[in-house]
């Protein structure tokens, strides 16, 4: 059994805010500047992806608005080129990237594996820093006329013919992208070193696996980035023109270098998603997860899977139908270890003792609407069909189910589940489930036209559209207000819930990790003395500390429908 | 596995002599010799092969004795492997787009 | 045997940080395979592509300069071996007698890559409106170039860096850092010049002897 004593006995008094814990440990905005604690820097992440998020979603509300209309209204082609690529640009770099991994991960990795901070908390806080550098880039570039080719910066047009602020953008993503780096050399090495004693690679919540996964793809796949978009500054800058092509540049070596990192980005995004869902459905099922070390490998399995799948980008770019061929058949099978862990949560969904708490019902959006999103990728992998809806919405639609209903959903998960450790205060119930509730709807209805729109034919990136599509552009942008919403009101009731929300206790829902059994907020050290892990990951069964009633082991009946006889 | 990383304590505290350095760094400038020698030479093809062939030799002597990999844990050797493999991997599928393009015209 | 003031708080003992710390450079110079391989794979691209124009090309280059090159970071990489052993055997004056001379030989390296450069620039070598190169292949020559400066370019960065960090380590190795028992930093620099050795190791055949023999 753990060694700290932080478990209340089960219901007697109403739980109490512990008086040292990392929030009030020190005061003044020094000790939060110059912090090495990884709870604090999971808060600084948390402040400034928020703000980008913000910044993002506003150009999506100018997309919206001026597809309202086929002529366009509001903006003309060229400003056009500028919101979506501005909103592709902030929404990846600045938000979803970061955003499970450096607030989540960042905050509780350590707790989960029983260290009293990441390997390297100075680089902790560095990466940061370096990420609102890097940001600082973006936004002068915004603020400066913006960038009008789109988040993918194919060359020659954005090494060579762009007259936008391209090689600031790309300076910026550049510093960001070390920030990622860091990121995951932090996670991987803490991993490797400074478990507690009795945390075996086995024991390891899938929360810790997958970001070990995510990790991965960090430190292999954002160098070539980096590389690929200074190549391209030094073209614009420099005129070192290796995509030159009156030099002979090819802008196929472009599009192979920028892919071989963004299709695994799109990992990044998605695999720590599936683990704050793995641990939400766990807990909400009140039941041991079907298929542990299934899952743990199925991480890894999607992020080396996810390294071989990039051409899929390019099936109409030029590339051999050889390669592209073998790409297809890989972008299928990439596809295998996410359906594993949707079989895997399913199995231990059934059976389970399923409560609906809001973190519940966004593990379950998430579930929902990852699968959509993840089958129409297969769509786009048979090439022949991407040929059809290749640069049309159908590629929105797909992208945006795994982002928005996916990984938004498991990150808005994610910080409802842990709100209570990271603060030590429960949010509104019925509010939270209500946002849920609307954000699902929201999201659906701005979202699921678009595959319609796709399949029609209408094309991406494009500032008009012909007449018949209004209708549907309407029913989108109407759904795009609705999920706005959904994202106000958790701002709205989470900042509430630091001043009034009821006092969470160390472990309200209840649920299995080490994280839970310190107090919530967790003190500085995070332990008051080193646990040593002696149980096995979700195993609801054996842990009578928990204080949970004991499950009835229900006989199994036959069913009740007249006429069949299935016999037990 | 065990609770804690227990293979690795004893190995790293060895010791490289002095002189397994300096053999060391004598094969690499005689194998630089080698390259520069061998380039000289028409092997056609055989040329780049040759010289990258050398140049991972000498990769492979610094790694092992001057960075001490032949000494280190398992785990270090493992995430090298990675890194170089995954290099590969970026090298070796974009060529295979590249090298089975049928050409036009 | 162990220096107590090194430990830093959150590690159990020296033996953790040491494992931390070293596993952490390794992983960070995984990243820089990663990144040093973009330029390798365009390289390899356009040097299929561009087979004669590059060799032509690199046959504009010294060969000799960029040997001395070679030869004298592997030096630097033997001299820094030997510092990581003085560390060991907690020789401190010797140490930095070491270190000294690594930082003395990637001086000499940067300065002859200096030299070089400057030769380019004389001989209108550089790409940019400037870019003179005779032959039918020009083109095709000037991305030959921009890989060269890209690549020495980039390798003259990490090497600038590694200056920075060995001077930073004589600083403490003089202060007795380093040879009171702990001397990861020592080794995890090390590391670090010894990649950037491993880089120009492969950056000189591909980039100097292209077609030599023609």
């Amino acid at each position: 059994m753990s060694t700290t004593n932080a478990n209340p006995p089960p219901a007697t008094s109403p739980p109490q805010m512990p008086r040292e814990n990392y929030l009030n440990a020190n005061y003044g905005i020094r000790s939060w500047l110059f912090t090495t604690d990884h709870k604090r820097i999971g808060l600084l992440y948390l402040f400034s992806v928020t703000f980008y998020f913000a910044l993002g979603g506003f150009f999506a509300l100018l997309i919206r608005l001026q597809l309202l209309t086929p002529q366009g209204w509001l903006v003309g082609p060229d400003t056009y080129n500028r919101l979506f690529t501005m909103h592709g640009v902030i929404m990846i770099f600045f938000f979803l990237i970061p955003s499970i991994p450096s607030v989540l991960g960042n905050f509780l990795i350590p707790l989960m594996i029983g260290a009293k901070d990441l390997a390297f908390p100075k680089l902790n806080l560095l990466s940061w820093y370096i990420f609102n550098i890097g940001a600082a880039f973006a936004l002068y570039s915004i603020v400066t006329g913006g960038i009008d080719t789109g988040w993918t910066f194919y060359t020659p047009y954005s090494s060579i013919y762009s007259n936008s602020q391209v090689s600031a953008a790309v300076i910026g993503i550049f510093i960001t992208g070390f920030s990622s780096i860091l990121t995951g050399l932090n996670f991987i090495v803490t991993v490797h070193t400074m478990r507690a004693p009795g945390m075996t690679w086995w024991r390891l919540p899938i929360f810790v696996w997958s970001h070990y996964a995510t990790s991965i793809i960090m430190i292999l796949g954002t160098p070539v980035l980096a590389i690929t978009l200074l190549m391209v500054a030094a073209e614009r800058l420099l005129h070192l023109g290796v995509f030159d092509p009156r030099l002979g540049g090819d802008p196929l070596l472009f599009q192979h270098l920028f892919w071989f990192y963004s299709h695994p980005a799109v990992y990044i995004m998605i695999l720590p998603a599936m683990g704050v869902t793995t641990e939400i459905v766990a807990t909400f099922a009140r039941k041991n997860l079907y298929g542990y070390k299934a899952v743990a490998i199925a991480s890894l399995g999607i992020a080396v899977i996810g390294f071989l799948v990039w051409g899929h980008h390019m099936f109409v770019a030029g590339t051999s139908i050889y390669a592209a061929m073998i790409f297809s058949l890989l972008s299928y099978l990439v596809a295998i270890p996410s359906a594993v862990k949707v079989f895997n949560w399913t199995a231990t969904l059934y059976r389970g003792s399923v409560s609906w708490q809001t973190p519940m019902l966004y593990a379950l959006g998430f579930i929902g609407l990852f699968v959509i999103g993840g089958m129409t990728g297969l769509f786009l992998a048979s090439m022949g069909a991407d040929v059809h809806v290749h640069d049309t919405y159908f590629v929105i639609a797909h992208f945006h189910y795994i982002m928005v209903g996916g990984a938004v959903m498991g990150y808005l998960g994610g910080l409802h589940y842990w709100w209570p450790k990271i603060t030590g205060r429960m949010y509104p119930e019925m509010l939270s489930r209500a946002a849920a509730i609307i954000l699902f709807v929201g999201f659906n209805l701005t979202f699921f036209p678009q595959f319609v729109l796709g399949y029609l034919g209408m094309p991406r990136r494009y500032a008009t559209y012909p007449p018949e599509f209004q209708v549907l552009n309407v029913f989108s942008t109407a759904g795009a207000s609705i999920l706005g919403l959904g994202y106000l009101l958790p701002i709205i009731y989470f900042i509430w819930s630091m001043r009034y929300g009821p006092v969470a206790g160390p472990n309200p829902w209840p649920a299995t990790g080490l994280e839970w059994q310190t107090s919530s907020p967790p003190p500085t050290e995070n332990f008051e003395t080193t646990p040593i892990v002696t149980w096995e990951p979700y195993d609801f069964e054996h842990r009578p500390d928990l204080g949970l009633p004991k499950p009835e082991r229900a006989k199994r009946k036959p069913l009740e429908a007249p006429g069949l006889e299935l016999g037990e | 596995m065990a609770p804690m990383e227990s293979s690795t304590e004893h190995k790293s505290d060895h010791v490289v002599p002095i002189k397994t350095y300096a053999v060391i760094c004598a094969s690499l400038l005689v194998l630089t010799f080698l390259t520069y020698r061998i380039a000289l030479v028409n092997l056609g093809p055989l040329n780049v092969v040759v010289a990258i062939v050398i140049a991972c030799v000498k990769a492979t002597l610094v790694v092992l004795f001057f960075m001490h990999a032949a000494y280190a844990p398992r785990r270090t050797r493992l995430v090298i492997m990675a890194g170089i493999f995954w290099m590969l991997l970026l090298l070796g599928l974009t060529l295979a787009d590249y090298l089975t393009r049928i050409p036009v015209l | 045997m162990e220096r107590s003031g090194a430990l830093f708080g959150h590690f159990r003992d020296l033996d953790q940080q040491k494992q931390t710390a070293s596993l952490g450079m390794w992983v960070f110079l995984m990243t820089e395979v990663m990144f040093f391989g973009g330029l390798f794979l365009a390289y390899t691209i356009y040097r299929w592509k561009y087979h004669d124009a590059f060799g032509a090309a690199s046959r504009e280059l010294d060969v000799s300069l960029g040997a001395i090159n070679t030869g004298v970071l592997i030096l630097s990489s033997f001299t820094m071996a030997l510092g990581v052993w003085a560390s060991e055997m907690r020789k401190r004056k010797l140490l930095c007698i070491f270190l000294i001379a690594t930082m003395v030989l990637g001086g000499v390296f940067l300065t002859v890559k200096g030299f070089e450069y400057a030769q380019k620039f004389e001989h209108h070598l550089v790409p940019g409106p400037n870019f003179v190169f005779p032959g039918p292949e020009s083109q095709h020559a000037e991305i030959f170039f921009a890989l060269y400066f890209l690549m020495t370019g980039m390798h003259a960065v990490h090497m600038i860096i590694g200056e920075g960090l060995l001077l930073v380590l004589l600083i403490y190795a003089w202060k007795g850092s380093f040879t009171g028992g702990y001397n990861a930093p020592i080794e995890n620099g090390g590391l670090y010049w010894h990649f950037v050795d491993i880089v120009w190791i492969f950056l000189f055949p591909l980039l100097y002897l292209i077609d030599l023999h023609h």
